[in-house]
């Protein structure tokens, strides 16, 4: 047992490894979140020139306005949309991408192109395409009989939200997935096809399981999408509008905080998001991982 | 080769040595556009008048931002000289005590004349305090005017309406030939604030938030729930349509002539110009005869200058210098014509006049005549804490109003409550 020491012993040298890291953790990420935890129990004045502690009056304000409650609801049905929507969508395009024979680059390079825009740029693009005064999509969808108008109708704005963050989605998913097909052996597919005619049970039965741990690691990274930069597509494309009937979690923190000056209240609001996601991130790991074999 | 260098050294320190002369001041703003241009055109005059003071504008986005940036900023101890502040900032900037000094002080310190009824009575005591010193210098100031299409009207037969009362004949005219009679751009500013100026109607106590910390808005009237009810049975009957919360998208219906008039600032008009490919006048903002007869001065909107605490004596000879280049008749002329805004002097005002300016071009005299009529009890603007978010809840309330999910009556009961709650919240913080 001895001859399997570690052979570095001296217990400073790793700790000096990752010190600058810890270091960018805690001045970029541990040091601010405090800070919102702190201010979430304050009420402050814009200026920072007075401060009073209120307890857990930010959080009782939160869970008392229906603004709130609603915006809540809407961050998890939308996020759980996105989430859904671009993985499945992505999900066909990297098994066709895959099984095409000729052009296999023409098709990715034109499934990944969208992924080099910003989120704002997709929303100000269709905010555009969408729009009542110029928007060729906005006529088309008036002439096919749907009354369809964003700026007045929750459900159209809704819906254009979701289209628009899915399609933003989708190359990422689409990269991760070709790869996670690429990556199953050769010698597997062709042992399957020998054993099993049917292609869509072949999918679910071998290339789906081996695909979860890429799945996987894109569910996380989708409902953090979801959640958080979706805020440059909501800011260009509703503001939270009709009725407030788009304004996630984020988009809220955004204005109390930053249009509002409302400190303690939008801290509050940060704290709740933060403990949101890091409780989904830990059901995810915790009850999903699980069914998961690497 | 030498000499050159020498010649090059020379020179070199002989302009740091200018330059260090002057004092350099910062003046943070929210003009982008062509806007933005005109700001830089008269700081460069500014600068080229004289050479003790050098003032810099910095554009650092919209409204928000600016006021962000400035709290940042003063909250790290380097706040601009300068900073523009909008309307419904006010009371952010003027409740904390030593964040901005008053303009009014600066001015008079430095040995500059000061007299606060030189200004436009709709301008006057918008950013004053409860004893009616100026804090803020009015700079980019719009009152809300009603546009329309001449072209529509004629078709129908009518003149632009001056009352509601007319408007409902003259919207159902205009509706017999085809046209929606009508579109407006900021539900908070038109609908709510600017009904109340022009009404003579008081928004919130301690007058209207000028003689302390109010706690009440009174949104919640029979006036306003009046007023409201029409709007939403004209939305009904086609008279008004109602596209959504974005200024560019109510102003646009009438740049597409969707709408046949449009309620705009009176700042839209230099825009308007280069958009609109037809003829269009412009008219005063609509009252309801059974509200007031004699209905009065609406508020300005627009955003104020105001100088913030925690510089030297010499940088605030140089703001006072500025603001003193930048009341002058000439420079507020210079503004007007540019950019539409109203010029915030009686004398501005009076050189436009001689100039010739409004019988070549009428329709610009709108605002500032609207901004000149009889003011009233309740015309000298208000001061309400929090009040970004409040009308946040207006547009939000309006929205459902005309997507017909709630009633008036619920949504004037939710802003009052949001806007009670924001009052009490900002209270507490000022100390």
């Amino acid at each position: 047992m001895a001859n399997k020491r570690v052979q570095f012993s001296h217990p400073i040298i790793p700790y000096l490894f990752i010190a600058p890291q810890m270091l960018i953790i805690a001045i970029f990420f541990i040091w601010p979140a405090l800070q919102a935890a702190y201010l979430s129990f304050m009420l402050e004045d814009p200026w920072g020139m007075s401060r009073e502690f209120v307890g857990l009056e930010n959080y009782q304000y939160l869970f008392n306005s229906a603004e709130y409650l609603y915006s809540f609801g809407f961050s998890i049905v939308f996020s759980a949309l996105v989430a859904f929507l671009s993985l499945g969508t992505a999900l066909i395009l990297a098994v066709k991408a895959n099984a095409v024979l000729h052009m296999q680059s023409t098709y990715r390079v034109l499934i990944t192109w969208v992924y080099a825009i910003a989120p704002a740029v997709a929303g100000i693009t269709a905010y555009f395409i969408f729009n009542r005064h110029i928007g060729v999509m906005y006529d088309f969808l008036n002439s096919l009989g749907w009354q369809f108008n964003p700026e007045a109708d929750a459900v159209d704005a809704s819906a254009l939200l979701i289209l628009v963050s899915v399609w933003k989605q989708i190359p990422v998913n689409f990269v991760f997935f070709l790869a996670g097909l690429q990556g199953i052996p050769k010698a597997v597919r062709e042992a399957a096809a020998l054993d099993c005619a049917n292609e869509r049970r072949r999918f679910w039965t071998i290339t789906f399981p081996l695909l979860a741990p890429t799945g996987f690691f894109l569910l996380v990274i989708n409902i953090t999408y979801a959640f958080f930069d979706t805020f440059g597509i909501i800011d260009t494309l509703t503001q939270g509008t009709p009725g407030g009937r788009t304004t996630t979690l984020v988009y809220k923190v955004y204005q109390d905080g930053f249009l509002g000056a409302d400190l303690g209240l939008s801290s509050a609001q940060s704290v709740v998001l933060m403990l949101l996601v890091l409780s989904l991130t830990f059901v995810q790991f915790r009850f999903i991982e699980r069914k998961i074999h690497y | 080769m030498n000499k050159t260098l020498k010649a090059l050294t020379l020179s070199a320190g002989l302009l740091s040595g200018l330059a260090s002369a002057a004092t350099e001041i910062e003046w943070w703003h929210a003009m982008g556009g062509s806007l933005g241009d005109t700001v830089n055109a008269m700081a460069t005059e500014f600068n080229a008048s004289q050479s003790d003071y050098k003032i810099t504008p910095i554009y650092k986005g919209g409204y928000e931002e600016t006021i962000t940036a400035g709290i940042s900023a003063f909250r790290a101890g380097e706040a601009p000289a300068i900073i523009q502040i909008f309307d419904a900032g006010a009371a952010t900037i003027i409740n904390a005590k030593g964040a901005a000094l008053s303009v009014e002080d600066i001015l008079v310190d430095n040995g500059y004349e000061f007299d606060i009824n030189s200004y436009v009575p709709g301008v006057r005591y918008f950013y004053a305090d409860a004893n009616d010193k100026m804090i803020g210098m009015p700079f980019n100031s719009s009152t809300p005017v009603l546009y329309y299409n001449k072209a529509m009207l004629a078709d129908a037969g009518v003149k632009p309406p001056k009352t509601w009362e007319e408007f409902e004949t003259t919207a159902e005219k205009l509706k017999q030939k085809g046209y929606v009679a009508l579109a407006q751009s900021h539900t908070p500013w038109i609908f709510f604030e600017n009904f109340h100026s022009r009404h003579d109607l008081q928004m919130a106590d301690k007058d209207n938030g000028f003689s302390g910390l109010p706690n009440k808005v009174m949104y919640n009237n029979k006036h306003l729930k009046m007023h409201l009810e029409h709007v939403k049975a004209w939305k009904d009957a086609g008279y008004y349509g109602y596209y959504g919360r974005v200024w560019g998208d109510n102003e646009n219906a009438f740049v597409k002539k969707e709408v046949a008039m449009w309620i705009g600032s009176s700042g839209s008009f230099g825009g308007l110009k280069t958009s609109a490919d037809f003829d269009f006048g412009t008219s005063y903002l609509p009252y309801w005869e059974s509200i007031n007869k004699d209905a009065g001065t609406t508020f300005i909107g627009g955003a104020a200058l105001f100088a913030m605490a925690g510089h030297t004596d010499k940088e605030y000879e140089a703001v006072a210098a500025f603001f003193n280049y930048l009341t002058k008749p000439e420079t507020q002329y210079f503004w007007h014509r540019e950019t539409g805004y109203v010029p915030i002097t009686n004398a501005a005002y009076n050189l436009a006049k001689d100039d010739g300016y409004y019988a070549a071009n009428p329709d610009a005299e709108v605002g500032i005549k609207q901004l000149s009529l009889d003011e009233g009890e309740w015309t000298k603007g208000y001061r309400l804490g929090f009040y970004v978010q409040t009308r946040e809840s207006i547009y939000r309330e309006m929205d459902r109003i005309m997507s017909g999910e709630t009633t008036v009556e619920a949504a004037l009961k939710a802003i009052e409550t949001d806007a009670n709650r924001n009052l009490e919240r900002f209270a507490r913080t000022v100390k």
